[in-house]
């Protein structure tokens, strides 16, 4: 027989609501989307909840349980302590329409804006021939069962709403990759396009997409840094200037994007501990422990003050009309070079080999 | 309040109602033959049952092996469905499958590969050569996704060209249909409403296709989601077209069956294809001693020869647990019932004493994946525990083969996938689904765009109609006397899975009905409380007339057909009767009742039934047809004297 457990669920729609307390039954072997069912059979009939496949096909039941993204019918209950209450909340980044289910049509539109696969010329159905080494790449990607979980964990949209706009966001940067690495496809611009039109710029690979994705695509290693690496460009991406192994945050020039909308510094979600500055230490022994062994992706770097911008959201071309001497430093005017190489989030090519 | 002119209105030439393969693909047929269209799905886009399927698509490209084509996938299609396949519907998906998935390709997808670089295809339970394209074990993704992109790159095209992607093809997500509207006997329009907001919303329409999927969600144990509730079915049936061969449930041989949380979710069949066997509790191997006599020629009979098998298929019989799934099925349920099963009531489906842990993981990696998710089962290390689940529902609108317009007497309705019925008789192959929604999404799709490019005049909708369509929509939730929908949808659950499940007798079907005709009058009062905004309990109060009317369907038909025949199986009537081929159950509304009328199969022609064996063919058929068919040939082979 089940027990009894504390469950706090989010009710209420856009004009507001609050976490409400449930005590439910819990049996061995059930699921967070199993009590969420219990609940809508008993005490909550009308308790909004969005699901399809109950086996983490579909995507459909995304939600934050202890505040991590996760999917309800592949969380376990046998993952939490007997005491323990269990947080459910709706999906942070997308607009609420009621409980748990939130407005995501904001992935429909980047999807619609990604320019869909281009076929061959002159193939004709049936004669297309590529080696399976080939189409692995791409498939890894389309392993994607759209739960936008990622797209709720990235920094660049969770916090800041006015980024929605310039950012397709991860789920739409392996579908970029995806297309690029197909080996039919005749596009040769997906990078470039990842780049000017879906906001690529903005990420800084803190991986915490990947972390969260329940398909275990590995968005950022497999997708995202590769397209990076290999944007050549008249476009202006300091990751890459600074070396294909070397990642830091700051700020990245766009040309649409205004520097005032990011003034403050970017969380993530995953808190490390301290901050972590190329202008200085971080006081944080972890991190720099962490630093030191290799990559710590989710060190905490306050962004560089960025320059001014004008109207136009440009930088101002001439010392004329500028408020310092001399072009602004991609890096932020307050870095001093060289960096320190401690400082650097450095990723030996080897290192994962030992 | 609501009044009928405050109802969002949409103008449309075509309306296809569902997101799935079939849908999708109708959809684009319809598009692409220049009518503005519109796609409606109860889920949000791209989430449809469809990416439930794992196998693959069946397709005769012989990539693996040369020697399979069409005739052979027909032939096997056939004996798969017992002979009660609409022939024609089989021929024309044998004939036209490679061509579809082919297309797929130019679309974008991706499946995996042979060594030089053609499609990859997999041995399946009833298919003699492998067959299936698949991609790892998500073909079922990659094909609603694949779609979902081709809609998507459609809407570019338009956008580029008429400044709007919504131009001529626009999908309604989290919008659920409730009514069809008609004009006289043709279709004029749709009735339903917004899932988020609870708004209404009507769409004038001249041709609809049905692309619901299937009905499921009336039993206990069942693969299918919470979509499942036969609405498509339900609305033909309202709209005045008539359902077949509704008695035929399959019942997934294998689906797990503990822990309680996953009981329902499927195993691939492609873990028996890939070298798993079954196990009773005592550790037999037992699946060689069911297997049917009509089987018998193409199955080993040692465990030795099955098992070369796998490396040889060409001079080796198949392992017995490739059978059709309904055979494995039923072995299942007598291994159960004989006291030989596991403490969760299923049996051991065991691979990982027969393949290597690395080879698992990389031939079924979703499926390792999601035991060790969900149930904490390493697959590599120790047996499933599996049972028979409800899984697909072979009956459905009786449709025209060709075009996938609706029988009956309305006009404008057409229906494909697997609200559809015929196509596969009594039981259907495991990958012919996916590559049925395919052919049959493309030539509902075309076939609605080109019916009303000959109408004359556009049908109207009634505002009678529309005002009878939003009284029955709200009284749920005005009610509150009433019972709570997600107990009346238990009740119906228990009374299926209990009386018309797996093995049915005539006592209890009688019950069954009587039970339902009293769920009728309790569903007719429920009540929903709550709002309009994404409310559950009211879509389900809405949805479970439609789950009641068909299942009152099936469990007619099953108490009418005295026979076990694929997804139907009496204890009373165990063997097949050949008289009884020669018949479909056909379903129809007069008034509030389900009325029942035998109708014959159509004759297969006789270059089709030319490909069968004699001696095979004597299983199915009754003595005339036989000689009807040795006439056949003797007339064939004095023609070839002759010449
Ligand atoms: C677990 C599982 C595994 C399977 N594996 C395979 C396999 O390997 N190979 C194979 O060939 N087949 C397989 N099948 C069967 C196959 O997946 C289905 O039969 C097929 O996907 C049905 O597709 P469809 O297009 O008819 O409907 P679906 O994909 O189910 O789509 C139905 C659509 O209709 C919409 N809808 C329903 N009612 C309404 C309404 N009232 N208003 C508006 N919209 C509505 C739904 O929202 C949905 O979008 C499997 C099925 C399951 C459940
Ligand atoms: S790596 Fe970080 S910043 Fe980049 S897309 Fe993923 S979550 Fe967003
Ligand atoms: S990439 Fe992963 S996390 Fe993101 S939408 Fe797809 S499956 Fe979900
Ligand atoms: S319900 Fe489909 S992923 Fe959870």
């Amino acid at each position: 027989m089940g027990t009894k457990r504390h469950f706090r669920v989010w009710r209420g729609d856009d004009s507001g609501g609050d976490l409400q307390d449930y005590q439910v039954e819990v049996n061995e072997g059930e699921v967070v989307l199993d009590i969420i069912h219990r609940l809508q059979a008993t005490d909550a009939p009308d308790l909004a909840c969005r699901w399809n496949c109950k086996a983490g096909k579909c995507g459909s039941c995304s939600m934050e349980i202890n505040g991590m993204p996760k999917l309800g019918c592949m969380t376990r209950m046998s993952t939490f302590e007997e005491n323990e209450t269990v947080t459910v909340t709706p999906l942070r980044t997308f607009p609420i329409i009621r409980d748990l289910v939130t407005d995501v049509s904001f992935n429909y539109e980047k999807a619609r804006e990604t320019p869909a696969f281009a076929p061959p010329a002159g193939v004709a159905p049936g004669d297309y021939r590529m080696q399976q080494v080939d189409v692995e790449r791409s498939q890894e990607f389309r392993k994607c069962i759209e739960c936008f979980l990622c797209q709720n964990t990235c920094h660049v949209i969770r916090d800041h709403d006015e980024n929605k706009h310039a950012f397709a966001g991860p789920r739409y940067f392996i579908r970029a990759a995806e297309l690029d690495m197909h080996p039919l496809d005749t596009r040769t611009d997906r990078r470039e396009y990842a780049q000017a039109e879906q906001g690529l710029g903005f990420c800084n690979i803190t991986k915490c997409c990947t972390e969260v994705c329940p398909e275990h695509i590995k968005i950022t290693d497999n997708g995202i840094i590769p397209m990076k690496e290999r944007v050549v460009d008249r476009r202006y991406d300091p990751l890459v200037w600074l070396g294909s192994k070397i990642f830091r945050r700051g700020q990245v020039p766009q040309t649409f994007v205004t520097s005032a909308k990011h003034g403050d510094a970017v969380h993530s979600h995953v808190a490390h501990g301290g901050v972590h500055s190329h202008a200085g230490d971080s006081h944080d022994p972890a991190a720099e422990a962490e630093a030191q062994a290799g990559v710590n992706w989710h060190r905490e770097v306050p962004r560089p003050t960025a320059p001014a911008v004008d109207d136009n959201g440009r930088l101002p071309l001439t010392e004329l009309t500028f408020d310092r001497a001399a072009a602004p430093s991609p890096f932020g005017d307050d870095v001093t070079f060289p960096l320190p190489p401690e400082h650097l989030n450095f990723a030996h090519p080897e290192q994962d080999k030992h | 309040m609501t009044t009928t002119n405050r109802i969002e209105r949409h103008h449309y030439d075509v309306v296809v109602i569902g997101a799935g393969g079939a849908g999708l693909r109708a959809a684009i047929e319809a598009r692409l033959a220049g009518k503005k269209t519109a796609i409606i799905s109860k889920s949000l886009f791209g989430k449809a049952h469809t990416v439930m399927a794992e196998g693959g698509a069946a397709a005769a490209m012989g990539n693996v092996n040369s020697r399979d084509n069409w005739q052979v996938h027909f032939r096997d299609t056939m004996r798969g469905g017992k002979f009660l396949n609409n022939f024609r519907m089989a021929e024309l998906h044998a004939k036209e499958s490679p061509q579809r998935i082919w297309e797929l390709e130019t679309y974008g997808a991706l499946f995996d590969r042979t060594k030089d670089g053609k499609i990859s295809q997999r041995n399946f339970g009833g298919h003699e050569y492998p067959r299936l394209a698949h991609v790892g074990d998500r073909t079922g993704l990659e094909l609603i996704r694949t779609l979902q992109q081709k809609i998507v790159s459609l809407q570019q095209e338009d956008k580029a060209e008429l400044g709007s992607y919504d131009a001529r093809i626009k999908v309604f997500d989290e919008t659920t249909i409730t009514e069809l509207l008609l004009d006289g006997e043709k279709v004029a329009g749709a009735f339903g409403y917004y899932r988020e907001s609870g708004e209404f919303i009507l769409f004038e329409a001249p041709a609809v296709v049905l692309a619901t999927g299937g009905v499921g969600r009336s039993y206990k144990v069942t693969s299918n989601s919470w979509e499942y509730t036969g609405d498509g079915h339900a609305l033909a049936l309202r709209a005045g077209a008539t359902l077949i061969n509704m008695e035929f449930l399959q019942f997934h041989p294998t689906g797990m069956v503990w822990p309680p949380s996953v009981k329902g979710i499927l195993v691939t069949e492609s873990v028996r294809g890939d070298g798993g066997v079954l196990k009773n509790s005592d550790g037999k191997r037992f699946m060689f001693d069911y297997v049917p006599d009509v089987f018998r020629k193409q199955y080993a009979e040692t465990e030795e020869e099955a098992d070369r098998w796998y490396t040889d298929p060409d001079n080796n019989r198949r392992p017995p647990e490739l059978l059709p799934r309904d055979e494995v099925a039923r072995a299942i349920n007598s291994e159960v019932k004989a006291g030989r099963g596991t403490p969760a009531g299923g049996v051991y489906l065991d691979i990982a004493s027969r393949r290597s842990a690395e080879e698992i993981r990389r031939r079924l990696p979703s499926m390792y994946h999601q035991f060790k998710e969900l149930a904490d089962v390493d697959i590599t290390k120790e047996p499933m525990e599996v049972g028979p689940t409800c899984h697909y529902v072979m009956g459905g609108v009786e449709v025209d083969p060709d075009s996938g317009a609706a029988f009956g007497s309305v006009r404008g309705l057409f229906a494909a996938g697997e609200v559809s019925g015929g196509m596969h008789g009594s039981n259907r192959l495991g990958g012919n689904s996916l590559s049925d929604l395919l052919v049959f999404g493309k030539r509902a799709g075309g076939h609605a765009a080109s019916y009303t490019d000959q109408l004359t005049v556009r049908p109207k909708v009634a505002i009678g109609a529309v005002e009878a369509a939003v009284e029955t929509a709200l009284a749920p939730l005005q009610r509150d006397t009433g019972e709570s929908p997600y107990q009346l949808q238990q009740d119906l659950q228990v009374v299926m899975g209990d009386l018309v499940g797996i093995i049915r007798r005539e006592g209890e079907l009688a019950d069954a009905l009587g039970r339902l005709a009293e769920l009728r009058e309790r569903v007719a009062k429920v009540s929903a409380v709550g709002g309009r905004r994404y409310n559950p309990g009211w879509h389900l109060a809405l949805d479970l007339r439609n789950m009641l009317v068909v299942s009152e369907c099936t469990a007619k038909a099953a108490l009418e057909r005295q026979e076990s025949r694929g997804g139907h199986t009496r204890e009373d009537f165990p063997a097949m009767d050949p008289m009884w081929r020669r018949v479909n159950l056909v379903c129809s509304l007069n008034g509030d009742a389900v009325r029942l009328a035998h109708k014959p199969l159509p004759k297969m022609r006789s270059e089709l039934i030319g490909l069968f064996d004699r001696a095979e063919l004597a299983k199915y058929l009754t003595d005339e047809e036989l000689a009807d068919f040795d006439a056949l040939v003797s007339d064939a082979d004095a023609e070839e004297a002759g010449n």
